[in-house]
């Protein structure tokens, strides 16, 4: 019966993966990516919770019963809009340590404040 | 992977494949936004990105043992934490015994709209999105602070050079294009006034319209696409977004009703809703469209002065 979970499973997996490549890589667009991925599964997360069996897209019908709850799509629909336009502030972030550092390498950057002082 | 390249690319057809995976758990509207911004804009903006900050990730001396021990505790934590998790597609789950139903039985009754999710969105829960809203704003704000550059002023000439034989190239995606672009817009438009009925809304047509904008400005050059839509003007478009859809607040508030509550907009409430879920998805769609708009064309004129300095000095 635990196979009833697999769902989470995929989430937790992908979220792993999302968290390593964060902590693991020390470029900074890698990092982006990996949190984007992250932030992917906690989007598949909500969707899955909102998933009925036997149940349609929440868009009112005839002679439709069953419809998924449509309470997680309006979040998660809202999250991705507002992911991307902070991923894109990290982005133009990245580009301004390219500028000022000559490098977006974690070690490369810390490397160089270390020297200043 | 040591290229960039590839992994954005890679992120693209994830975003691609997790739209898929919404369609099929009955996420419609998710699906069309996660469609129209991971798979599109996304890979665009990252790629934009990568042309100014290097293509190629640096070896990292650092060792990854200790960080793969860190998320594979992590991780199996939260698998045993899953284990109490109602099952996957239950309609038992909590999830689905609080507001859920009411939103799905009488939705219809009290908005009138047929896509629950849009009623959610834009009526019961109106004030939340407006606030994602502003959020939009505040981070194309940021994007444009952090890298909107003096544009020195640079000859007509160069430009109509630079012009000409950009028409050399790339010709059949021009053409292409062009007449893309005016059935691109026309979708976005039909998205937007659509999303009471089905899957749309403010925000896919946001992305959809600037979308189209992008794919403009990357074939036809981002000096003739300025031309075409003034810098002030589309950051004054994404203002008037903003308070388009506060000013309905406003407005419900001062005759007496509550923050955002459309009721009061017509004599017949139902009417009144309709009003209001139309004049906010427009305020949405205003401030994602030139958000995503600012945000493009701030990379990509950033990258166009890096390029002239880089001319200037090995001149």
């Amino acid at each position: 019966m635990l196979m009833g979970l697999y769902n989470y499973w995929i989430v937790v997996v992908l979220m792993m993966v999302g968290f390593y490549i964060v902590i693991a890589h020390g470029n900074l667009i890698k990092k982006i990516v990996g949190l984007s991925i992250f932030q992917t599964s906690v989007f598949i997360f909500y969707i899955s919770m909102a998933k009925v069996e036997g149940g349609t897209a929440p868009i009112l019908a005839e002679g439709i019963r069953q419809y998924s709850n449509p309470l997680p799509h309006v979040l998660i629909l809202t999250a991705i809009v507002v992911g991307i336009a902070t991923t894109a502030l990290g982005l133009a972030l990245a580009v301004r340590i390219k500028e000022a550092y000559g490098s977006i390498e974690e070690e490369d950057i810390q490397k160089k404040d270390n020297l200043d002082c | 992977m040591k290229d960039l390249f590839a992994v954005i690319m890679l992120s693209g057809i994830y975003g691609l494949l997790s739209a898929s995976f919404f369609v099929s758990m009955d996420a419609v509207d998710v699906a069309f936004t996660e469609a129209s911004v991971g798979a599109g804009i996304s890979t665009l903006l990252m790629l934009v990105a990568i042309t100014m900050t290097g293509r190629t990730e640096n070896p990292s001396r650092h060792k990854p043992l200790l960080a793969l021990a860190v998320v594979i505790v992590t991780g199996s934590l939260l698998i045993y934490g899953t284990l109490d998790m109602p099952y996957f597609g239950s309609a038992q789950a909590p999830i689905h015994q609080h507001v859920a139903p009411r939103y799905i039985n009488d939705s219809m009754q009290e908005v009138g709209v047929p896509n629950i999710v849009t009623s959610v969105l834009a009526s019961y829960r109106a004030f939340d999105t407006f606030g994602e809203v502003v959020v939009i704003f505040t981070a194309g704000m940021g994007v444009l602070a952090l890298l909107s550059a003096v544009r020195r002023p640079r000859d007509v000439a160069e430009i109509d050079s630079f012009n000409k034989s950009m028409y050399e190239e790339h010709l059949i995606l021009r053409i292409v294009a062009k007449m893309l672009i005016p059935f691109i817009l026309l979708f976005a438009l039909y998205v937007q006034f659509h999303g009471d009925y089905g899957p749309g809304g403010g925000f896919q047509a946001g992305v959809i319209f600037a979308a189209a904008i992008i794919l403009y400005a990357m074939l036809f050059g981002m000096n003739t696409a300025r031309r075409v839509i003034n810098q002030s003007f589309i950051q004054l478009f994404a203002a008037i977004g903003v308070l388009l859809y506060g000013s309905v607040g406003v407005i419900s508030l001062l005759n007496g009703k509550n923050f955002l509550d459309y009721s009061i907009l017509s004599a017949d409430p139902i009417a009144g809703q309709h009003l209001g879920i139309l004049l906010i998805e427009l305020g949405v769609g205003f401030t994602v469209a030139s958000v995503m708009v600012i945000i493009f064309f701030n990379f990509a004129g950033r990258r166009n002065n890096q390029q002239n300095k880089e001319n200037n000095d090995s001149c």
